[in-house]
């Protein structure tokens, strides 16, 4: 057999390394363009406005949908917020290096692992059944709360860590006690970089189905309170395609919803690229 | 209120938070394991796991087909996206220029914000009908491991890719020195130097293939049957507990908890083997 020379099989290689790049960038293109040009023809405001027919047959806008993905963002996030905060300051800026910090820091990544369904299962057995929140816009709240608490530690933990040494130091030099640090001068500095982290939560919250499918009930109805049930974007196309197989409504929807999450990409990045030049300028 | 309090009270409250991230983990341990007990209990665990009958009309609760189709679904999500996801992971570290490589990372990363029902919508539209041709419903293994392969990808290409970035620089200026040509020197050297971190990557890859769900009903077919080629339908664990539970009462409800059990533990044992093979990495590379 003749052996191929050490050139030939490198321009082979390269060849095929620049194709598997190709293929990913393809495979993009193909579901987002797809989507939209399926989807953006149905797209009209009066989509937007009405409310879903329901029924067997599929059709109507989204317009209770929309509302019930609000309501659920909005929940998740007044009760995702104050503990992901917390937790990430505390890592940040408390923690000792002893037992309880490492057990902490192990749950955080294991929770990290955990599939949607399974916080499905968890919410499903303490929301909806245990404390009777039944299938609603809560029980889907708090599970979804439970799934985004490592992003948000995470993400914010990093923001408050890039806060230079020098501002602490600063701060503390001048009588501050570590709480008047935190809140007058670490937070305020780091807040560009929680907001990103908060927007990452929102991003997540709109992609997430399986946990909500099986604690928000899916039901197509005007919300009334956060007891009612309801179905968020993601999960009416879930519903769309299976149940009614009402595909161009089901297109049509995921176009909203690919436009939402192009948008949220793009402040996030904005956001972060922000965010790190102005600590790097900083220190 | 005087500021020493304060500060004190604030210590409790942020360390309050970290708290309650730790037991959401133990919540939901206990409440999956509480739910599903009595089922293991009631059919017993080797029935459990390799019957092969999930008929809850008829008291029968076997999980093997569905243990055999997360695997099946898995390891042909894999084996497509392993191969391309190095091959990126090589592009991005070595080859391509800096546009090209801002452009593709852009791409990776809306890659992941795209939510599983859309990748199942455009599977079940596409992919589908595509695969019909070939023989069988469509629906099938080898649909869901092409939609699989798309959302695993991501986790393969940037873990990868970031562990060939850390490998030292004199490993590959010594390669380099010795007359081997750059592709000699990714091959022979930076792979292997990388080996422990792409392991991780693909392992955690296989994380997520074993517990996506929505995109894996859409496209599978959720027969309860073993699947005798990749043209044929057949349904997962994750995909088995988001169908049923929401009407299941008694036994079967906590069958389907004892379920959600053996996925537990599933990605436990898969993550511990990412970290493990993570940190080792980082201590190959550590140490020299």
């Amino acid at each position: 057999m003749p052996r191929i020379s050490p050139k030939a099989t490198q321009r082979i290689a390269i060849a095929c390394v620049w194709g598997g790049g190709v293929i990913t960038v393809l495979i993009l293109v193909v579901v987002i363009g797809y989507v939209l040009v399926q989807g953006i023809p149905g797209l009209s405001l009066n989509f937007l406005l009405t409310p879903p027919k329901g029924g067997l047959a599929g059709g109507g806008g989204i317009s209770t949908v929309i509302l019930s993905t609000l309501y659920l963002i909005g929940l998740t996030i007044v009760i995702l917020v104050p503990i992901g905060l917390g937790a990430a300051v505390y890592l940040a800026e408390y923690a000792p290096d002893n037992r309880v910090t490492r057990l902490i820091r192990y749950g955080v990544e294991i929770l990290a692992g955990v599939p949607s369904i399974v916080f499905g299962l968890f919410g499903f057995a303490l929301f909806v059944t245990v404390l009777h929140f039944n299938f609603s816009i809560l029980s889907g709240a708090l599970t979804l709360v439970c799934l985004l608490l490592p992003t948000m530690i995470r993400t914010s933990e990093e923001a408050i860590k890039a806060v230079p040494y020098a501002h602490r130091e600063a701060a503390l030099a001048l009588g501050a006690t570590r709480w008047q640090v935190i809140s007058k001068v670490l937070l305020p500095t780091a807040l560009p970089g929680i907001v990103t982290a908060i927007i990452l939560c929102i991003g997540r919250a709109i992609e997430e189905t399986a946990c909500l499918y099986v604690t928000m009930g899916g039901c197509a109805a005007m919300p009334r309170s956060l007891l009612s049930c309801g179905r968020t974007l993601s999960l009416h196309i879930y519903y769309l395609a299976m149940d009614t197989r009402d595909f161009a409504g089901a297109m049509t929807t995921g176009a909203v919803l690919i436009i939402t999450i192009l948008v949220i990409n793009g402040i996030t990045n904005w956001l972060s690229a922000r965010f790190q030049r102005k600590m790097k300028g900083a220190t | 209120m005087s500021r020493y309090l304060t500060d004190r009270l604030a210590r409790y409250a942020v360390f309050a938070g970290a708290a309650v991230s730790f037991l959401v983990l133990l919540a939901i341990a206990v409440f999956v394991f509480r739910g599903g007990l009595p089922a293991i209990r009631e059919i017993g665990i080797f029935d459990f796991l390799f019957g092969t009958v999930w008929r809850p009309g008829q008291g029968q609760y076997g999980i093997l087909v569905m243990i055999v189709g997360s695997v099946a679904v898995t390891a042909g999500s894999l084996l497509l996206a392993v191969p391309l996801g190095i091959a990126c992971a090589i592009l991005l570290a070595e080859v391509a220029p800096s546009g090209v490589r801002q452009f593709l990372r852009q791409a990776v990363e809306l890659l992941v914000g795209i939510p599983s029902v859309v990748y199942g919508l455009v599977g079940m539209v596409l992919l589908v009908p595509a695969i019909r041709q070939l023989g069988g419903p469509g629906y099938s293994v080898l649909a869901a491991s092409i939609v699989l392969m798309a959302m695993v990808l991501p986790t393969i290409i940037s873990i990868s890719e970031d562990s060939i970035r850390s490998v030292p620089a004199s490993y590959k200026e010594a390669a380099l020195a010795l007359g081997a040509t750059h592709w000699q020197t990714i091959w022979r050297v930076l792979l292997p130097s990388a080996r422990s971190g792409i392991i991780a990557g693909v392992v955690l890859g296989m994380g997520r293939a074993v517990g996506e769900t929505m995109a894996m009903i859409m496209v599978i077919g959720n027969s309860i049957t073993f699947p005798t080629s990749p043209l044929s339908p057949t349904r997962t664990l994750t995909g088995n507990i988001a169908v049923e539970i929401t009407y299941a009462g008694g036994l079967h409800r906590s069958a389907l908890f004892a379920t959600g059990i053996v996925l537990f533990i599933l990605i436990l044992i898969i993550n511990s083997i990412a970290v493990i093979s993570l940190k080792r990495g980082g201590h190959a590379q550590n140490l020299a």
